[in-house]
């Protein structure tokens, strides 16, 4: 049809004619009625058609971002966080366990080698799913080669404990210090980047899809100026095909808007009382983690480590997760801190109630931490240490009800994330093919209609 | 004995510096069990002589058995306050098994419990970390500190020590077969670990012969990461390079110690009568020859890489 003619360097001869000719065509078509009309037609076709086409890509891009929040980012997210859990749960109970001696109960040992395994595994599987050039693939490899050298040291600390060495215990530190630095700082970021990558996913498929629906205002103004046009010139009011073609339209429209309105809404509605709720809830497990490991450690390290100010390193560390965790001692957490945010991000009492039972648990560890913390300072060790790892009352069944709560509340979080995501990408369903199927139409319609008046030329 | 007669005026100076300290103590608080007689009125002297003019900081003062009030407050409570290690293998360590302390250290420690309380499990220890002897003395928080701690000129203006009750001096600790072969130009290009803080350190920065150096939070800290290849050999004193020897029997000390220091009881200044008594227990610590308290406290935590002492130091006196 209108072909651009602007631009380029000077044709050859031949070619040059060839336009010329087209375009004089053009030229005198247009002067005629059945030649306006043939133009108009072939407009009217090429936009339904063009509308159709914008839809689908559109959509279709939009279904692939919703089905990579659920399929791809979101799990890669979980598996991410439960990497970073996984280590920080294995090095605090490398730590319990260093404690008891050489009466390490069994449980104890099978958490973490539990944890162990399951982080080699989601390392491995994270390792297919990256490459080293992007920056999860850079942690995922960083965390692949210092994995083992951790379990190392931690069994080199297991061995001279038992034969009763305290250089044991400098190597549970010295373990425990790679974990902090190194594993825990990659974990961290990889997560961090699973997360972003998340957010971006959602991002994509919350974009509204402002070509689709330009390119459909536009075809559904052209189909009015027709009709308008026919009528003004034949004085009947309806011609079947350009009527077809704009019922096609305008369902294509409302379609798009009212589907894509809605998956956003099931989308938003997985990210704030999904996918939010989940990373502060992950965040605060991890932190209750590295605050109990770092009261074990306190009793492993025994003084030999200080902060530049003179207080042993360990407990400075745990006063610090506590306060990230709910702030001051009091009952109820301090506003901004994690449980708080956990807190009021919760929704139903399934939400709501493991958190409020994780945050009295909290409340119970630290009152039970300060009794332990007294007794070891005041030099009675053999009292400090059933109080933070006895089976019974003690600063670690606490700590336990917080991990299990905690657990339970992410358990109920990942479900709703689910619910809401799958509601969002079904939403889109049918919605791509369904715009082509009836664009097509509509352009057929516009066609025939067009081919009607012009019959009644020849 | 054989100190004091060859001590010069300038001792007799510093002497009578921390004397007079101790005395205006003694003055202020009347000892609650009778006169202590012995420091009679002395010239005071500037306290900042003491320092300045340190020459032989392990002359302690002479033994007494008489009961002032830092040894009543004791008895009063029923327990000796005892801030210890818990990390030195052989001097001070929990064993993780027993879940008891134990080391040579610890077994002084019970030894004065027992001269004072009767009885040697009175004791309540106290984990204190190395950088923390010094407050933990000042604050009253313990009565004593026997955590192989070094008795220097600038120490002795903040705390009142014992007698000498172990010597021991700078050592290296490498490898077996290793080229290095002692704190000398065989340290060219190699890393040597040093705890942060320790007199280690200090030597190290002065003259490192060629090595560079990793310091860590604490002694043992090196012995890791000399298995761990990341250091080719640790310097620290001999009797905890000894204890670090012990726990790897592919290690061992290499050189002579090439520093003489003196491991003390630490006490606060003002507990002269508790410094006078600590004193007499090391008297009788050290006293019966092979068979004293003290030679089996070494044989029996020590000797085996420990090895040639045949005596405990001689107590040195100022007054």
């Amino acid at each position: 049809m209108s072909q651009p003619q602007s631009a380029g360097p000077p044709d050859p001869g031949g070619r040059r004619t060839a336009w010329r000719e087209g375009l004089d065509r053009l030229k005198a078509g247009a002067t005629t009625e059945p030649g306006r009309l043939r133009i108009i037609g072939a407009a009217l076709a090429a936009l339904l058609v063009g509308f159709g086409a914008v839809t689908a890509w559109q959509v279709a891009d939009r279904a692939a971002a919703a089905d990579a929040v659920v399929r791809r980012s979101q799990p890669l997210s979980a598996d991410a966080a439960d990497i970073y859990r996984s280590l920080a749960d294995a090095d605090t109970t490398a730590a319990g366990g260093f404690l008891a001696g050489g009466q390490e109960p069994r449980a104890v040992r099978q958490r973490y080698e539990k944890d162990i395994t399951l982080a080699s595994e989601l390392l491995t599987k994270a390792a297919a799913d990256t490459d080293d050039t992007d920056p999860a693939g850079r942690e995922v490899a960083k965390l692949n080669e210092q994995l083992p050298v951790y379990t190392g040291l931690v069994e080199t600390a297991r061995a001279n404990n038992r034969q009763g060495l305290p250089l044991g215990g400098a190597y549970l530190r010295y373990a425990s210090d790679r974990m902090r630095e190194e594993l825990l700082p990659a974990a961290r970021a990889l997560y961090e980047t699973e997360t972003g990558r998340l957010g971006h996913d959602y991002d994509d498929a919350e974009s509204w899809p402002w070509a689709a629906l330009a390119t459909g205002v536009v075809a559904l103004g052209a189909l009015g100026w027709a009709q308008r046009r026919n009528y003004l010139r034949t004085n009947r009011v309806f011609n079947h095909g350009l009527l077809t073609a704009t019922a096609g339209a305008t369902v294509v429209l409302l379609w798009l808007v009212a589907a894509h309105a809605w998956s956003r809404a099931d989308l938003t509605d997985s990210f704030e009382h999904g996918a939010k709720p989940l990373q502060v809830l992950n965040e605060a497990r991890i932190t209750s983690l590295q605050a109990r490991g770092d009261e074990n450690l306190t009793l492993v390290a025994r003084g030999a480590v200080l902060t530049a100010a003179g207080e042993d390193a360990y407990e400075t560390s745990y006063r610090k997760g506590m306060k990230e965790l709910v702030g001051s001692e009091t009952a109820d957490p301090a506003k901004g801190t994690l449980l708080d945010r956990a807190r009021s991000l919760a929704d139903g009492s399934g939400g709501r109630e493991p958190v409020a039972k994780a945050i009295e648990a909290v409340h119970e560890w630290q009152q039970r931490h300060a009794e332990a913390r007294a007794a070891d300072d005041s030099g009675y060790y053999d009292q400090a240490l059933p109080k933070v790892i006895g089976e019974k009352d003690s600063t670690g069944e606490y700590f336990d009800r917080v991990d299990t709560e905690l657990r339970r509340a992410l358990a109920h979080e990942q479900d709703d994330f689910r619910h809401s995501a799958d509601d969002g990408r079904g939403a889109l369903t049918g919605l791509a093919a369904g715009a082509a199927v009836l664009a097509v139409l509509g352009a057929a319609g516009a066609v025939l209609g067009i081919g009607r008046r012009l019959s009644e030329y020849r | 004995m054989r100190r004091r007669m060859r001590g010069s005026a300038v001792a007799g100076a510093a002497a009578a510096a921390v004397c007079a300290l101790t005395v205006a103590v003694a003055v202020a608080v009347p000892p609650a069990g009778g006169t202590t007689g012995h420091p009679a009125v002395r010239p005071a002297a500037r306290a900042d002589a003491v320092a300045a003019d340190c020459t032989d900081p392990e002359a302690g003062l002479r033994p007494q058995t008489v009961d002032g009030p830092a040894v009543q407050r004791i008895k009063d409570r029923g327990r000796l306050i005892a801030g210890v290690d818990q990390n030195s293998y052989r001097w001070g360590y929990r064993d993780p098994a027993s879940r008891e302390l134990n080391g040579f250290d610890i077994d002084l420690v019970h030894a004065i419990a027992k001269a004072l309380l009767g009885d040697p499990d009175k004791v309540s220890f106290l984990a204190i970390p190395t950088n923390q002897r010094i407050p933990a003395v000042q604050k009253g928080k313990v009565d004593i500190i026997v955590r192989t701690m070094t008795i220097s000129c600038d120490r002795i203006k903040q705390v009142a020590f014992s007698t000498a009750y172990f010597e021991t001096g700078q050592q290296l600790l490498a490898p077996k077969g290793s080229p290095i072969t002692a704190y000398d130009d065989s340290l060219r290009g190699k890393a040597v670990c040093a705890a942060k803080g320790s007199t280690a350190e200090g030597q190290l920065k002065k003259d490192s012969h060629g090595a560079s150096v990793l310091t860590v939070p604490n002694q043992l800290d090196c012995l890791v990461r000399l298995q761990l290849g990341q250091v080719d050999a640790v310097l620290t004193d001999s009797a905890l390079a000894a204890g670090q020897a012990a726990q790897d029997p592919s290690v061992r000390l290499v050189g002579k110690p090439f520093t003489t220091e003196s491991y003390g009881v630490a006490m606060n200044l003002k507990d002269e009568d508790l410094v006078r008594r600590v004193n007499a227990v090391l008297e009788d610590y050290r006293r019966g020859g092979d068979g004293s308290p003290w030679m089996t406290a070494y044989r029996k935590w020590l000797a085996a890489d420990l090895k040639g002492i045949t005596a405990p130091p001689e107590p040195k006196y100022r007054d």
